[in-house]
């Protein structure tokens, strides 16, 4: 017999529990100096970001905002401050259990980072293979995935052979096939043109929306404006905005 | 998947760069031939000195003039000495037999030999041919007595010149299996390079380290493979046609080679082949992949 029935205590339990469901990610007071930098480039910054949550890091060039993506990679660790990804705290990870951490986050650049000699369903099954995934499973679920970027009938092409948005959809193709809990874009339109740029928005507000937290790092105030979702503005390495429907600056 | 992945990256890795391959096949060959001489020569000349060390044989050369009861008395002293194992007599007819026999592929040198020019000597075993001192102070001024030679004084000539030249062998085998390491060094990094890309996306999408060293440490290693075998084989070719050919004379002064000896370098210049090739790949990786 299945247990159907809470007692009242249970309840207001399981309800405080949903309610304090912790941040997906958690900065606290995180400083980060560069060896031979004269000052941080975060200085003391505390953000709690919700799991589903779509957020901008927006700012001039070198305030520390690139930083904030180096930091949840893993690629960097923070000089003070503790930084939690999904409850777990990623400052104490050791070196060798970063390929596991990265796997459940997914990161696209401005540069796109793809392979020219793959094809575009090459270069997101190589994702899947690198990470021990067998290529029956990439035939299942690759063509699935260009098809959800809008790239259906295009994966056999080579990224020199695509547009600059079609790169870049191939990129979050990819960052996207191990179904991340988050994805981290830096600059993702930074290489784009305005009408290109607000499709790729549109598809990241469309992975948004399976449950997948966002956090983009722009400097494009068209795109922060159009979207009008949370805003954190960061200058000279500190916070000086945090607003739940901004706008850019 | 994965095996077959790995595999195919190490072979497309290998072709990439197949001049530096070459090279570093080369000189890892050339380093393990080396290795494996020195290590052979280890074992022959510890062979050698059991074989010797039994054999050995003090010679006691007598006067040529000596009298019959001079001789008689000398031999009775030699029987009843406890340091002596055995001791035999060899008259100048039987020196004259045995030169013959030693020479017999140089007439000229035997013709010039007559009876006479020979001395007797009495052929002697020691328990330990270690306490030869001891018999030379003992016999050195006694009548009828020309020279005591103790033969192990020029087989230890012999093992030194063995061991020098295992010497030399070891420090040629060093020096190149330095230059063979620096090539695999090299070679890893500009694999590395050619690979950069692939790298930087296997480390963002979160491959397992082993996954993204694994083609580069394993390239190293079939070098290191290659290497010992192609060296392997130039011992086995160096033991059949120069030690068992055109040097054969040599193995009267040393005991011959068998082949089982040979056959127990292959692993041995294989494990130390692939062994200093994959830790020299990793530490190279760890310096230029930073996974």
């Amino acid at each position: 017999m299945i247990r159907t029935h809470f007692s009242g205590a249970q309840y207001l339990e399981f309800a405080s529990y949903r309610v304090d469901s912790p941040p997906v990610i958690r900065l606290e007071y995180v400083t980060k100096t560069y060896p031979k930098a004269s000052r941080p480039s975060l200085d003391n910054v505390s953000v709690s970001i919700e799991k589903g949550d779509f957020v901008f890091f927006i700012g001039p060039s070198g305030s520390g905002k690139s930083t904030i993506i180096k930091l949840l990679l893993h690629e960097i660790t923070p000089t003070k401050g503790k930084i939690y990804v999904n409850n777990r705290d990623v400052t104490a990870l050791r070196s060798w259990k970063r390929p596991a951490f990265r796997r459940s986050i997914g990161c696209v650049f401005q540069d796109f980072r793809l392979l020219p000699n793959r094809t575009a369903y090459e270069n997101v099954a190589f994702a899947l293979e690198v990470i021990g995934k067998t290529k029956a499973v990439a035939r299942r679920v690759v063509p699935e995935v260009l098809e959800l970027v809008g790239l259906g009938g295009k994966e056999h092409r080579y990224p020199q052979e695509l547009s600059g948005g079609e790169q870049q959809r191939v990129a979050v193709a990819r960052a996207f096939v191990n179904k991340p809990l988050i994805l981290l874009a830096d600059e993702p339109t930074g290489n784009l043109d305005p009408d290109t740029s607000t499709e790729i928005m549109r598809l990241l507000d469309r992975i948004n929306r399976t449950g997948t937290t966002v956090v983009m790092v722009t400097h494009d105030s068209n795109i922060v404006n159009q979207m009008r979702r949370r805003v954190i503005e960061i200058e000279s390495g500190r916070i000086v905005r945090d607003q739940a429907r901004g706008v850019y600056g | 998947m994965r095996l077959k992945y790995v595999l195919s990256e190490v072979m497309v890795g290998l072709w990439r760069n197949v001049t530096m391959t070459i090279a570093m096949i080369i000189t890892m060959a050339v380093s393990l031939t080396m290795l494996g001489a020195a290590g052979l020569m280890y074992l022959q000349v510890d062979q050698m000195k059991d074989y010797y060390y039994g054999e050995i044989e003090v010679s006691i050369f007598l006067d040529k003039e000596i009298e019959e009861e001079q001789r008689a008395s000398i031999e009775s002293e030699l029987d009843a000495e406890p340091l002596v194992k055995e001791s035999r007599y060899e008259s100048k007819e039987e020196a004259i037999e045995r030169f013959k026999k030693l020479f017999e592929d140089a007439p000229d040198l035997v013709d010039a030999v007559q009876v006479g020019t020979l001395p007797p000597s009495f052929r002697v075993k020691l328990h330990n041919p270690e306490r030869f001192g001891e018999i030379y102070e003992k016999f050195k001024d006694t009548e009828g007595i020309d020279q005591i030679v103790d033969q192990r004084n020029l087989f230890e000539k012999i093992f030194k010149i063995l061991g020098a030249i295992q010497k030399m062998a070891l420090a040629a085998a060093s020096v190149m299996a330095l230059a063979a390491l620096l090539l695999v060094a090299n070679t890893i990094q500009v694999a590395a390079y050619s690979k950069r890309r692939e790298v930087a996306v296997m480390k963002l999408v979160g491959a397992s380290n082993w996954f993204i060293q694994a083609p580069f440490v394993l390239e190293a290693v079939a070098a290191g493979l290659l290497g010992a075998l192609i060296g392997f084989g130039a011992l086995a070719l160096g033991k059949q046609f120069l030690l068992d050919g055109s040097l054969q004379d040599l193995t009267t002064l040393l005991t011959p080679l068998r082949w089982d000896r040979v056959l127990l370098m292959l692993p041995f210049m294989a494990g130390a082949g692939t062994l200093f090739s994959a830790i020299t790949a990793w530490v190279t990786l760890r310096f230029y992949l930073r996974v």
